[in-house]
């Protein structure tokens, strides 16, 4: 049938057959690479994105349920001129990261928890991260990396 | 993994989604945010022929008071009950409860009624509802009817729910003040339930101890007798057949039935 929605603010108007996942659609028709297929069972979260604001894990959206609905992956959250966002300037800065292979999640992850609470305690960012897994286990980066971006966001002329 | 091919239907209403289970019958199934469908259509556990989407129905979402009791539409997702100032105060042990479910993306899109519907006996929303006494709205061809929580869960994965019927809302009591406990017991984040318990006034019901939330009858009538906590708590797991698995085996099970009902008798939240 046929879609239409936003990604990354553009919007999108496309074939779609009823059970193509919203993750295969972002990344196979629309090429946006960003998010990643890890277990396929809503349970890594390296294939989480924005739909309408919130996280989501796309691997148990299917694209026909985002028919009319707003969504975003790590792609969006750049600027045109190419400025990071303040969660993605954190992990790096905070090295939130050693493989890469989930960061396009938790950094989806981290920007819908900062959403919800712009001011999170170290335990609630544990806690909204829940569904997001680092094989590498560098959390204690990645923790570091929210509370930083969640006060840059705070105080955007604080220095890093 | 990718589902097997199937229809998507669209429905604009609760009666254009009867409509749509009487023309498909036992091949289609509802689709709310489809967190437990679609991981069991991805490994054929489920394989409907089409699927009726109802999320977008409008008037089946959201929380309101009707009397001594909280409404709550089926379309309803976990994370807003878990953030609803209303339900946080009528009954905060569903609140909670919500709130204990897989993790932050998955409560964006799980709903109240698809998590009921579902009937996983070792699910956080099933045990709650038991424990609060609540009922279950449905509309069939042959009208609207409500099941009480008790009479609603038949087996695993099983609900007194025809094929041809919309689950369309959850009513539960009013009880701000009423003392509650809620304990979950798991090996790992966003998993499921070893042995769960809801204790909810003098009610209490447990998850994972059977094929369905099970209320804890013998704990319950010797509450009502003026047994103490800790010896009606011992009786927790009398008259249930807990299953055995990878986590936990059947005594390990009602070691943790009787332990999880101490705590939650006591209004501890786990």
């Amino acid at each position: 049938m046929e879609i239409k929605l936003t990604v990354n603010g553009t919007v999108r108007s496309d074939e779609a057959e009823p059970r193509l996942l919203l993750i295969h659609y972002l990344r196979e028709t629309l090429g946006l690479r960003a998010a990643n297929v890890g277990c396929d069972t809503t349970s890594c979260g390296a294939c989480t994105v924005l739909l309408d604001g919130e996280s989501v894990k796309s691997c148990t959206v299917l694209a026909v349920q985002a028919n009319g609905s707003s969504v975003t992956t790590a792609e969006g959250l750049v600027a045109p001129d190419g400025t990071m966002s303040a969660v993605q300037q954190a992990f790096r800065e905070n090295h939130g990261l050693q493989c890469g292979f989930c960061t396009p999640g938790m950094v989806m992850a981290s920007a819908s928890l900062l959403a919800e609470n712009p001011h999170p305690t170290e335990q609630q960012v544990r806690e909204g991260l829940e569904g997001n897994f680092c094989r590498c286990t560098g959390y204690h980066n990645i923790v570091r990396a929210v509370l930083a971006a969640a006060d840059k966001l705070a105080d955007p002329e604080a220095t890093a | 993994m990718i589902p097997a091919s199937f229809d998507y239907a669209l429905a604009e209403s609760a009666e254009h989604a009867l409509t749509l289970l009487a023309e498909h019958g036992e091949d289609a199934k509802l689709l709310a945010g489809g967190h437990s469908l679609l991981p069991m259509m991805k490994v054929r556990l489920a394989q409907p022929a089409v699927l009726i989407d109802i999320a977008r129905v409008p008037g089946l979402s959201g929380i309101s008071l009707d009397g001594d009791q909280v409404v709550i539409g089926a379309t309803t997702r976990h994370a807003e009950l878990a953030s609803s100032a209303l339900l946080r105060a009528e009954a905060p042990i569903l609140a909670y409860a919500a709130a204990q479910i897989g993790d932050p993306q998955i409560r964006h899109r799980g709903t109240i009624g698809g998590s009921l519907a579902h009937a996983d006996p070792s699910a956080d929303l099933p045990v709650t509802l038991l424990a609060l006494g609540g009922s279950v709205e449905a509309v069939g061809p042959s009208g609207p009817r409500t099941v009480a929580a008790d009479d609603f869960f038949t087996g695993p994965f099983e609900t007194a729910l025809g094929p041809d019927e919309l689950l369309t809302a959850v009513r539960v009591p009013r009880g701000g003040p009423v003392s509650w406990g809620y304990q979950k017991f798991t090996r790992r984040a966003n998993d499921w339930a070893i042995v769960g318990v809801a204790a909810y006034g003098g009610r209490v019901a447990l998850a994972s101890m059977g094929g369905t939330p099970l209320r804890a009858t013998a704990t319950e009538e010797a509450l009502k007798a003026g047994a103490s906590v800790e010896e009606a708590a011992e009786l927790a797991a009398e008259g249930t057949s807990p299953g055995y698995d990878f986590h936990a085996d059947s005594d390990y099970r009602r070691h943790l039935a009787r332990v999880l009902t101490r705590r939650a008798l006591e209004g501890r939240t786990s």
